[in-house]
Formats: C-alpha cells, structure tokens, sequence
C-alpha cells in the first residue's frame, strides 16, 4: 500500500503496549478499545497460545529486557499507526512461566474498516515474533528443563514481507 | 558501561549483567565482543557462534558494527522467540 501522506502524531490511534506475567481477558481489551470510539467498525484480535507440543512440553517460562519489550513493541505499533488507518491498537506479551493452553501474546487491532484492522494484527505480529526481546525456554514433562527454543527462519520471513 | 545479557547468553557467561571500564581501543559493538570472548570459557562459549549474537544500545537493536559512543547500556543476546 502506498502513503500519500504522513499523518501527524496527533492523529495516530492510541497505542497500549503492557507486559506482564499476569493472564489477559481478550474480551475486556477489546470492550475497552470500543468504549473509547464509537467509530470503530472491525476489531482484530490475535492470540498467542502456549502448546504442548505433542504432551512433552509441561510449561514455557519466557524470559524478557525489561524497559526494551515495552519500547521495541510500542516503536512496531506506532509504525503500523503510521502506516493503516488504526482507530486503537493494543499488544500485550506475558512473561514467567505459560503452561499448555495458557495465553503468551494478545495483539489486539481497531479500525473503521476490516482490512487495516487484519493487516495491522499480522503485521505487528510478524514484527514482534524477531524483534521483541522475549525468549522461550522449554520445561518438559519428564522433569528435565532444557531447551531454548530457537529462533525460526521463517518467522524472518514472515517480518521481511512487510518491506515495501 | 552496564553491560547485560539474556537467556542462553547469560546462562553461558554466569551472570545476568556487570559494568565494565572499556579499554580505549574498543569502539565498536564488534570490538566488545571480541574483547569480551577473549576473557574466559565461558564468554568464549557465549560468543563462539559470533553471528548470530544480536544486540541492543540502549535498548535499541544495534548491528555489530554500531560504535559505543555515548553508550550506557550494552545488550547481548541470541535471535529473540517472543510471540
């Protein structure tokens, strides 16, 4: 997509980054985005989930750079500000230890229209899976903590897209 | 300089972050790296596969060849696995 302009900050949609070990409730997030504009006419939400990988893995314990998660996500979110029509966009990453089933990630994306709301999701996603400074370490049922999980040269990829 | 260091790079080095008098010779992310691995198996251990060690100044990603003037805070750690 092209720019024709470069809208100035004070009309970018508000940005909400929060990192914390503590579960997220999707529904209040995107009630609090909605109770703010009552313009906005899609929210995307994206919700990253801790798996269990095939009954091996008892629990993930994400370690994170305190100061730079938030600010390296809030520089991607108000890059896809600058770039969709974005009337919120909200991103929260969950560090300590996520067991199976249990949330790590909620991006969530408000607009007027749905095709700003799903690209700017998908974006912020792909940024943050290679430049938000989180890292996963693998516990595993048989009591054995080992693994870093490594880092996937397709999510690279994913990132590399976005590049016009 | 503070210097700190994240998941498999700190387990290697023993510690979660020191602070350093650099020497004047090092200017670079690259020398620092260097001088660093050179100070025992452990380091050398952290930064034997060089390449693929990222880096943040001051909380801000930074490649190997960004220079440290100014710099407070050094980071080091391996390609990120958030999300």
């Amino acid at each position: 997509m092209t720019d024709t302009s470069t809208p100035s900050p004070a009309d970018l949609a508000p940005v909400e980054v929060r990192i914390q070990s503590d579960d997220f409730d999707v529904a209040a997030e995107i009630e609090q985005l909605r109770r703010a504009n009552p313009n906005i006419g899609a929210v995307v939400t994206f919700t990253g989930l801790c798996r269990d990988e095939g009954g091996r893995l008892a629990a993930l314990e994400l370690e994170h750079y305190p100061g730079m998660a938030e600010a390296e996500i809030t520089r991607i979110a108000r890059r896809a500000c600058e770039r969709w029509p974005l009337d919120g966009l909200t991103a929260i990453h969950r560090h300590g230890r996520i067991e199976p089933g249990g949330n790590i990630v909620l991006v969530v994306a408000a607009s007027r229209h749905r095709r700003a709301a799903f690209e700017a999701a998908e974006f912020l996603m792909d940024y943050l899976k290679t430049r938000a400074p989180f890292w996963k370490k693998e516990h595993l049922k048989d009591g054995t903590s080992g693994n870093w999980v490594d880092a996937r040269d397709s999510d690279t990829r994913d990132a590399d897209r976005w590049k016009a | 300089m503070q210097l700190r260091y994240f998941a498999w790079v700190r387990e290697r080095i023993g510690q979660d972050s020191e602070t350093v008098d650099l020497p004047g010779s090092i200017t670079t992310v690259a020398d620092l790296l260097d001088w660093l691995a050179a100070r025992d198996e452990g380091y050398a251990s952290a930064f034997a596969d060089r390449e693929i060690i990222r880096v943040a100044l001051d909380q801000e990603h930074a490649e190997h060849d960004a220079p440290l003037a100014g710099v407070r805070e050094a980071a080091f750690f391996p390609p990120m696995t958030g999300g």
